[in-house]
């Protein structure tokens, strides 16, 4: 077992992890952090998106003790003093989301985006920037809509 | 996943002393291709030797040539304004690469020494005639892509940069698989600076090749008319649900083609 320390969602945190645990499996079993999901085994489908050190990456192709001494945002990280982040709140308001189940890759696939390519994106910017999330449910249409919306606001 | 002993050296000479040492050891890169193939049971190494603490991380832009050091990730050679000017098509090749979550770690040293047949970055390596520097020595783009999975590297061997002489004007274009992004066929067509040109196709064969015929006919007359009639053999090239060796051969030409057209 190695001894990693990260600040995860502004907060020092601590472990024991083998070397073969993913960063998803830290953040979901010793955090409890269950909002970054895992959807496929190939590394293709983004739910498990999260952000090391400012950058977007798949948690589930990322060893915990390769990330030891960096900081990471979750999903969990968006909300604000109970309040929903623009994004989170576009998500709701365009009805991005069916099942729920990809929604925590998009947003912080969205929010990466944004801290990209800034506030102004138009659709075929998003639809491509989309490549590594896939959702089964939405047909896209709206989560589109909602990161347009939801760049906007933040 | 099977466990493994981790190890992260700061000097490529201790990363080369952990592989020796270990008893089935692999480097780690990005681990966009290893990490996968580790969690679906298709490789149990006994040791990780992760490169990520080496460092070794950047490009550098000269008049004549651009050095990527092999940590550096897609996303880096994409966005770089220095290669966006020198070889646009190195960089739009590199933001071609799978996905921005995918870019944000893959590293060209990692996608070289994976050699998969697919991959976009080797028809630049021998596109574009660029050099391999390894832990131990210099290997030619010509002579580092042997095998389908295998290139010139020992197996306690590191590739520390890739060297791109600057061309005259290149261009990279690739039919995308749909569902991975992986090229299901690739073409890269370079003038260099000496005049002569190069067509290297990835994705349509075991590993990258080049088009002699193409290469000549360009030469005398750099235009897309130029190398319409010139057709690749089917026979011996790859074929799977997505494409067939025959459609794949027209792809070739068609996508030559549309790189000599967008050549810059
Ligand atoms: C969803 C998805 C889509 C993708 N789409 C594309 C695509 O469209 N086009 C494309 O070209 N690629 C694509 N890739 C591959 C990706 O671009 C990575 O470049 C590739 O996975 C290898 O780079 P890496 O740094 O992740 O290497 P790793 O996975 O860490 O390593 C790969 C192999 O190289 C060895 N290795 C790593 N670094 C070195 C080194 N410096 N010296 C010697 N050996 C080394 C490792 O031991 C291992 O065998 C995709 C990957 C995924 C997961
Ligand atoms: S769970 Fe990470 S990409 Fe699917
Ligand atoms: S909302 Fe169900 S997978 Fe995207």
């Amino acid at each position: 077992m190695s001894a990693i320390s990260m600040k995860v969602n502004g907060k020092a945190v601590c472990g024991a992890v083998e070397p073969r645990t993913l960063l998803v499996q830290f953040l979901r079993e010793n955090l409890g952090l269950t909002g970054t999901h895992v959807g496929c085994d190939t590394s293709q489908c983004g739910a498990c998106v999260v952000h090391v050190n400012g950058t977007a990456i798949k948690s589930c192709t990322a060893l915990a003790v390769a990330c030891d001494g960096a900081e990471v945002t979750t999903v969990e990280g968006l909300a604000k003093n109970g309040k929903l982040h623009p994004m989170q709140e576009a998500f709701r308001e365009h009805h991005g989301l069916q099942c729920g189940f990809c929604t925590p890759g998009m947003l912080m696939a969205a929010v990466d985006l944004v801290n990209r390519k800034g506030k102004t994106l138009d659709e075929e910017t998003i639809r491509h920037e989309l490549e590594g999330n896939i959702c089964r449910c939405t047909g896209y249409h709206n989560i589109v809509k909602a990161i347009q919306a939801g760049a906007e606001n933040m | 996943m099977e466990n493994f002993i981790y190890h992260r050296p700061t000097k490529p000479a201790d990363a080369v002393k952990a592989m020796k040492d270990a008893a089935d050891g692999k480097f780690l890169s990005g681990g966009m291709t290893l990490l996968p193939t580790m969690k679906q049971g298709l490789a149990a190494p006994s040791d990780i030797i992760d490169l990520g603490g080496l460092g070794n991380s950047g490009v550098e832009v000269g008049a004549d040539k651009v050095t990527v050091k092999a940590g550096t990730v897609h996303a880096n050679v994409a966005t770089d304004k220095g290669v966006k000017k020198a070889i646009p098509a190195l960089s739009a090749l590199a933001g071609g690469i799978g996905d921005p979550h995918v870019r944000n770690r893959g590293t060209i040293g990692g996608s070289i020494a994976n050699n998969d047949p697919a991959a976009d970055y080797p028809a630049a390596v021998v596109g574009l005639n660029a050099t391999v520097v390894t832990s131990a020595r210099s290997v030619p783009g010509d002579k580092f892509f042997t095998d389908i999975f295998t290139t010139a590297l020992k197996d306690d061997e590191i590739v520390t940069a890739v060297e791109f002489p600057v061309p005259k004007r290149a261009a990279y274009v690739k039919f995308p698989n749909p569902a991975s992004r992986y090229a299901m066929v690739g073409v890269m067509v370079a003038e260099l600076k000496d005049g002569s040109v190069r067509v290297a196709v990835t994705g349509a064969g075991p590993k990258v090749f080049r088009v002699p015929e193409m290469e000549k006919a360009l030469e005398a007359n750099f235009s897309a008319d130029a190398i319409g009639g010139i057709k690749v053999k089917a026979s011996g090239l790859n074929s799977d649900m997505h494409a067939s060796p025959e459609y794949r051969a027209h792809l070739v030409t068609v996508l030559a083609r549309r790189a000599v057209a967008a050549a810059k």
